[in-house]
């Protein structure tokens, strides 16, 4: 919502564009059949189709909407995501736009309780948080979209009709300019909270609703204070309610407060009351210049998702698959995540380098994710908006008790977003192997960075397909060497990345780890390799290399039976 | 200090909270006041019950004035 006197896009900072509806060739008898049509371009549409384009995969993208969304809504963007973003190539304006950070502060009645601290490994490229209008995140992925050849980008485009086949999908499509149907191999559903794809198929959402309902504001004001995620509880500008504030870029702050229980939501909607609210809690963090209302909207924390991500044909990815509370910023990051584990195994499957069994990987993994994400958020959310008396009485004496007591102060750790791990999915058949390993990063986990000596980082280095890193003295052996050769003829897409240890390494090929750095990273010693999935997801990792595992868990990371 | 990992603190929190609602409204100053005294005598210190006590009470004004409800 908009101050009166306001159009819906009427906004203090951005400039909507609007896109035209074209005249595309299905209306002229085209009855081509297209490898992939994603419906809904929103930041996990978008970012579908430039997965599949990274592949080379053509894909025909359509939205009924003529811009970007109205609000700035999901703005945090977390490391694993910009890693995401940087895989398809759109990192760059987000590393200028947005604003960085990893710290944060809980109070309680005005005395802060917790410090929140994100960690932030030195060999890491970015930092663990980014904030970020939604608005923007969907410009700067539409200019993506919008540069390459490989995605159909068709605006003011609904989905209006949609059978199944057996080999593909048949979809009706409704714009300006005419209606007419299209055949695709493959449907992803990227159409948000209230997807109607997934009424069409007759699915429902599952899972739980929680009471307590939000409003999330944005204001425009001349705030000094560094971008840190500040949570209030119990403060004098709003009793009785949390109180979250979050900076973004070009001076917007995000002001979210929870309603009073019992409290109407229209009455609280209306635009003097959130004047009246958001003066007082600004007031309360002595904030008393003036500021400018830009958008408002309500939201209550759900955690919802569909029982199979995968219908056939239809790959549900984002909200319109999974709703989670926002406490823990995991909506937007979630479905990003969703559209690159969707999008690189259909590449290799429409390419032909991949058994289609591995589309059958995408639902026990991602929804695996979403479950992962409620067992956190829902700690969190009891904890933002305590459901009972007994919850708000434990609450209570915990938050009272911070005051001067350090045991109670994690409780009100926010427990932000942490990529979900694979260990249990078909694609790490060899998960027992840790245990040879003292430390390093699990199976299933996503890969750590380290920074070269160059400037440049290790990751920088894997590759489309398969990465191995492999840790040898001065070179790899004939064995390892072998192991390496036989990889590259599993996957065409194969990328070795070769670590020495040694001092004297002089090669261009190995990379040079001096002081060890990048081997106690790994826990690896000489022997070591770590295989990498296309989402650098650590498909296995051996302490000393066992060619067979490995080229086992080659085979079945593109699909082939798991052993 | 607590002696206790944080992950059992937490569920010692949730489990608490639960209870605290399965007592209902009428007999939770009763529920959390037994819940004090098996606490105390599974404890089996004096002195350590004493400090909680006094822990428990100090700044005590400052909590509770919001969840009337």
């Amino acid at each position: 919502m908009r101050p009166a006197g306001k159009g819906p896009l009427d906004s203090l900072y951005f400039d909507y564009p609007r896109f035209a509806a074209r005249r595309v060739p299905e209306l002229d008898g085209a009855t081509a059949r297209h490898p992939v049509l994603i419906v809904g371009a929103g930041p996990i549409g978008m970012t579908a189709a430039l997965v599949l384009a990274r592949y080379g995969i053509r894909s025909v993208l359509i939205d009924r909407k003529d811009t970007f969304n109205d609000g700035s809504r999901a703005i945090c963007i977390a490391r694993p995501s910009m890693h995401i973003l940087e895989r398809i190539g759109a990192v760059a304006p987000f590393v200028e736009k947005a604003l960085g950070w990893r710290y944060g502060r809980s109070y309680y009645r005005g005395e802060q309780i917790f410090r929140l601290e994100m960690p932030q490994p030195p060999g890491e490229k970015y930092l663990p948080m980014y904030n970020l209008q939604q608005q923007y995140i969907e410009k700067f992925l539409h200019d993506a979209v919008a540069a390459s050849d490989l995605i159909d980008m068709r605006w003011q485009s609904e989905l209006s009709g949609l059978e199944r086949h057996v080999d593909g999908v048949s979809a009706r499509v409704s714009s300006p300019e005419g209606d007419y149907f299209l055949d695709a191999l493959y449907l992803l559903a990227a159409d948000g909270a209230r997807s109607p794809i997934r009424s069409m198929l007759g699915l429902r959402l599952k899972g739980d609703n929680y009471e307590g309902r939000y409003v999330i504001a944005d204001i425009r004001m001349d705030h000094d204070f560094p971008t840190e995620r500040r949570a209030f509880f119990e403060p004098s500008g709003n009793p009785g309610g949390t109180v979250l504030i979050h900076k973004q870029p070009d001076d917007i702050w995000r002001v979210d407060y929870q309603l009073r229980e019992g409290e109407s939501e229209a009455e609280a909607l209306k635009e003097e009351n959130i004047r009246a609210r958001v003066s007082a809690i600004l007031a309360d963090i002595g904030h008393i210049k003036p500021w400018e209302l830009e958008w408002w909207s309500v939201y209550s924390a759900n955690t919802l998702c569909l029982d199979d991500y995968r219908h056939e044909r239809v790959f549900f990815i984002g909200d319109a698959a999974h709703i989670v509370p926002i406490f823990g910023v995991r909506g937007l990051n979630n479905g990003l995540a969703d559209a690159e584990n969707i999008g690189w195994k259909l590449a290799l499957v429409l390419h032909g380098e991949a058994d289609d069994r591995l589309l059958d990987s995408y639902s026990p993994e991602r929804r695996g994710a979403t479950l992962d994400v409620f067992a956190n958020a829902t700690k969190s959310t009891r904890f933002m908006t305590p459901p009972t008396r007994g919850w708000r009485l434990a609450r209570e004496a915990a938050l009272s008790l911070s005051l001067k007591h350090e045991f109670p102060r994690g409780l009100a750790n926010p427990r932000q977003m942490q990529p979900y791990t694979y260990s249990d999915s078909v694609l790490t058949p060899y998960a027992i192997s840790d245990a040879a390993f003292a430390g390093g990063p699990v199976c299933g986990s996503v890969a750590p960075n380290a920074k070269l000596a160059d400037g440049s980082h290790l990751l920088d280095y894997a590759g489309h397909g398969l990465t191995a890193i492999l840790f040898c003295e001065a070179q790899p052996t004939a064995e390892q060497a072998t192991s390496l050769e036989h990889l590259g003829r599993i996957d065409k897409r194969f990328a070795a990345i070769v670590v020495g240890t040694q001092t004297s390494i002089s090669s261009a090929k190995i990379i040079a780890d001096h002081d060890g750095e990048i081997a106690r990273l790994f826990a690896a010693a000489p022997g070591t390799l770590y295989l990498l999935r296309p989402d650098l997801h650590i498909a296995g990792r051996w302490k000393a290399a066992v060619p067979s595992e490995i080229l086992k868990t080659a085979e079945v990371c593109l699909g082939g039976e798991t052993p | 200090m607590s002696a206790m990992p944080f992950e059992e603190f937490e569920t010692a929190y949730e489990t608490l909270a639960t209870a605290i609602d399965m007592a209902g409204p009428d007999r939770e100053a009763l529920f959390l006041t037994r819940l004090a005294l098996v606490l105390g005598h599974e404890l089996g210190d004096i002195a350590v019950f004493r400090k909680a006590i006094k822990t428990a009470l100090e700044g005590l004004d400052q909590g509770g004035a919001g969840c009337s409800s």
